[in-house]
């Protein structure tokens, strides 16, 4: 039972990093019409620069904002020179270049940090579990994962639904040209949405570098999670994405925790122990076909104008 | 035949108290209409008044929240775009969609190919087709697109694009043309030469033609019918469309009446 | 001056040719690395030109075309370790498992656009990939070694390093002719226009999912058969040969070769890896490059070189 609920808790925690991949790739997709494969790429350039910085300063919290910044700086500068040209073409097109921009960051990083990974130890205080029902411990960095992200995901929402930039986000996302009639740049509210999406990504990696990874092709594993998440709470949808998040990493923790034992009980030892995992890596996959056979346009699809 | 006797033909196009609303916009308010073999019924209103919603539905891009669509006898109003096409109902786009890398030929040819039995040959070459490329010449000729059979879609002016629209619909060997338009963004002249194509054409199939050129409208209709604001507020011949006080203050009103 | 006789056509002639030629060079020099280097290229190239048939020409992008070379190579390399090495068995099998896959991941995949229809071409692929990793029985993720290549009788000896190669040259013409008369085809016409227009193609009467969801069985089913020649060149199978990025370096020959012609995947495959032989002896960080040469191809030289030597012929 306890473990039930640890793993529920990592579910949720998976999900909340999922979702702050989501929510930058619906944004951007909303605001731009623009499709970033390179999004993982950020991501992973968020874990490097946190291993990185708080390796040099000594200090995670000090590595952990450098880093944010940097990804942002890192993503605004991609926006600039390589996202512009893009604007506006095939979505093929972007996928394709965005590709030539992922396979560029996998290279670079190898480059600059050599193949073999990183690591980004947790700071001391963090190490302690707390109680989060009687009787039930939780890794207390975990928590700050999952708390972390509910309230960067409520400044979203506040940035979006309550402040004149979140407006201008809006508005641009149903009708671009006008935006620009009104004499906003739209250039450079181009580039700060592109930079929030780098940012709310190197967010995430910077925040799992600690308890999961900091290696050259993370950042595609769970782009490709994140876009399955998209398409189970419909594209476009913010709100879906949320519901989504954690919908996915709900039934893949718990699934891959307790599939084998379940399968335990109605097939032979040997059976459970090599379909298991393999069957609860797909489960992902398998509601994602589910929703496309039986409601193609997601969970909580967003409202067409 | 007595004139005051009225025959009731089976209408080939019935739209029964179809309704569709966008939130809180209500786009369709219980539009009917019956348009009957051989008509050419005009649809007129001011912008916003529902006319591309129309079409969507009838064309099967859009479902009614409410209603009923039958055509030629059958209840289409579920059926999808594609099998709509195959009954006979054929539609041209209000903006101009085609396919802009192949020729004009390329284009008419492919939809006669839709009409000529399935499309799983994979060996001989469809351009070397005499059965697609020959109804294909016709089709063109008939909207004076002839010469220019070889061009890329690409490299057409704005007026051949829709003449270019009406030749795929009529391509699809249709009894009945959906027009959305067909005359948006045309010049004097090449409207001229539209409503004569037009007014060959009304010979053999029903039309509903769905535009904002009064000159036009009033050239080539046997009805019209006034949306607006989702809402069907008169149907008639034209003169009395003309004449009909609320369409005036609606509508004509605002512009100089048309040799009224 | 005829019509056939320009630049381009030249250039593909003397390809062709040069390929034709190369297990007599490799003996000439007696450098039969150089052969097996070709084998895997021409291999790949008929992988290429596969994806391009359902890509370049169908407008649809999938990222998980690689898993089909697995598909193929595990369902030759799973019967050859249950003691069947028949390739009459074989490869029939092979195909037929790559057709099944492909209508079974073209049918849901085909529901959705853009975007989301490639990332869940990949996440199909994924899945395959992550499967494969659990056949403990079938080397798992170290992959596993195959003893006997497939067995012809007296019609082929696929030991035969020079046959093999000539094998898979003959099968790489013959599917890009295949590719080819599909193209101009009535077949070809609706994929074309679907990719051109799907809304038009509808509206004009064309079911379009179902002729996609074909098309992609066929390149997947194609791409099988490539699975089947990979593994026998190899006699190695292993997850790795389904990874994503596999699929994206087929998407790159596709791509960098020409998506708007049937031949230029081939070019793109022999200039990628023949690249790739090259500059890695140089340095092993030549990697960093293909990335933004392949952003300057999608920006400015979207036909691939095989679009760049079309546009020349024309002059």
């Amino acid at each position: 039972m306890l473990y039930f609920i640890e793993q529920c808790l990592n579910g949720v925690q998976l999900g909340m990093l999922l979702f702050l991949l989501a929510a930058g790739l619906t944004l951007i997709f909303g605001i731009m019409d623009l499709v970033n494969l390179a999004h993982g790429s950020l991501y992973m350039i968020g874990a490097y620069f946190a291993a990185t910085f708080a390796a040099l300063t000594g200090s995670f919290i000090a590595g952990a904002l450098l880093a944010l910044l940097a990804t942002l700086l890192v993503g605004m500068a991609v926006e600039v020179i390589a996202m512009r040209r893009l604007y506006g073409r095939d979505h093929l097109d972007h996928v394709l270049g965005t590709f030539g921009l992922l396979l560029f960051f996998n290279e670079l990083v190898r480059l600059i940090w050599g193949p073999a990974g990183m690591t980004l130890p947790l700071p001391s205080q963090m190490l302690t579990a707390v109680e989060v029902l009687p009787g039930v411990y939780y890794p207390l960095y975990r928590l700050v994962i999952i708390l972390s992200t509910l309230v960067v995901a409520l400044l979203l929402y506040l940035l979006v639904m309550r402040t004149r930039i979140g407006m201008l986000i809006r508005a641009g996302a149903s009708n671009r040209e006008m935006v620009g009639a009104l004499g906003v740049n739209i250039k450079l509210l181009y580039t700060l949405v592109f930079g929030l999406g780098a940012a709310l990504a190197g967010f995430a990696g910077l925040m799992q570098a600690p308890i999961l990874t900091v290696q050259i092709g993370m950042g595609e594993n769970i782009l490709i999670l994140a876009f399955v998440v998209i398409i189970i709470g419909g594209i476009g949808s913010i709100r879906g994405a949320f519901v989504a998040s954690i919908f996915v990493g709900l039934i893949d923790t718990v699934g891959r925790a307790f599939l084998p034992d379940l399968l335990r009980l109605f097939l032979s030892t040997n059976a459970a122990s090599s379909a298991g995992p393999a069957i609860s890596s797909m489960l992902i996959y398998m509601l994602m076909a589910a929703i496309l056979v039986f409601r193609p346009e997601g969970l909580f699809p967003a409202s067409n104008k | 035949m007595c004139c005051w006797v009225q025959v009731v033909t089976e209408a080939l196009l019935h739209v029964e108290h179809v309704s569709k609303r966008f939130g809180g916009i209500v786009a369709s308010d219980d539009i009917t209409l019956l348009v009957p073999a051989g008509e050419l019924h005009a649809i007129i209103g001011p912008n916003g008044a529902g006319k591309s919603t129309l079409i969507g539905q009838l064309a099967g891009e859009l479902a009614p929240d409410a209603g009923r669509i039958a055509f030629g006898g059958h209840d289409i109003t579920a059926l999808p775009t594609y099998r709509r096409s195959q009954l006979g109902l054929a539609r041209s786009f209000q903006i101009t969609s085609l396919f802009p890398d192949f020729t004009v030929l390329d284009n008419v040819a492919l939809a006669v190919q839709a009409h000529a039995g399935h499309s799983f040959h994979f060996w001989q070459a469809a351009r070397n087709e005499d059965a697609l490329r020959a109804p294909a010449h016709v089709a063109l000729a008939r909207v004076g697109l002839a010469e220019r059979s070889g061009v890329l879609v690409s490299r057409l002016s704005h007026g051949e694009h829709r003449q270019l629209e009406i030749a795929m619909a009529l391509a699809t060997s249709p009894r009945m043309l959906l027009l959305d338009e067909p005359m948006a963004g045309m010049g004097p002249d090449e409207s001229a030469r539209m409503v004569n194509i037009l007014r060959e054409l009304k010979r053999e199939l029903t039309i509903l033609l769905i535009e904002h050129d009064m000159e036009a409208v009033f050239a080539l209709a046997d009805r019209i019918t006034v949306l607006v604001y989702g809402r069907t507020i008169a149907s008639g011949a034209p003169e009395a469309i003309r004449a009909n006080a609320e369409v005036r203050q609606a509508y004509l009103g605002e512009q100089e009446a048309v040799d009224g | 001056m005829s019509a056939w006789l320009n630049l381009r056509n030249v250039f593909v002639v003397a390809l062709v040719v040069m390929l034709a030629l190369v297990p007599v060079y490799a003996a000439l020099i007696g450098n039969y690395f150089l052969m097996s280097l070709f084998t895997r290229i021409v291999i790949l190239a008929m992988a290429a030109v596969s994806l391009n048939l359902i890509m370049g020409f169908g407008g649809m992008v999938s990222f998980g075309h690689a898993a089909y070379l697995g598909i193929g190579g595990y369902a030759i390399g799973i019967l050859a370790k249950e003691g069947i090495n028949s390739g009459f068995l074989q490869w029939p099998l092979a195909l037929a498992m790559s057709a099944l896959f492909a209508l079974a991941v073209g049918a849901l995949s085909l529901r959705t656009r853009g975007v989301y229809f490639i990332m869940i071409t990949l996440a199909f692929a994924q899945m395959v990939y992550y499967i494969a990793i659990g056949l403990d029985r079938y080397g798992g993720d170290d992959g596993m070694t195959i003893y006997k290549r497939s067995q012809f009788g007296d019609l082929i000896n696929l030991s035969n390093k020079t046959a093999f190669y000539y094998l898979c040259l003959a099968l790489l013409l013959l599917t890009v002719y295949v590719v080819w008369r599909i193209v101009n085809s009535r077949f070809g016409m609706v994929i074309q226009g679907a990719r051109s227009n799907d809304r038009r193609m509808r509206a004009i009467g064309f079911p379009t999912y179902r002729y996609k969801l074909v098309c992609f069985v066929i390149a997947g089913t194609i791409c099988g058969l490539a699975g089947a020649l990979l593994v026998n060149h190899t006699d190695f199978i292993s997850p790795a040969v389904m990874h994503w990025t596999r699929s994206g370096d087929l998407i790159v020959m596709a791509v960098l070769g020409g998506m708007g012609t049937v031949f230029g995947p081939v070019i793109g495959a022999v200039a990628l890896l023949v690249l790739e032989e090259v500059l890695s002896g140089v340095t092993e960080y030549w990697q960093i490059i293909m990335g933004p040469i392949f952003l300057l191809v999608v920006l400015f030289a979207r036909g691939g070189i095989d679009g760049v030597l079309l546009g020349a012929s024309r002059d």
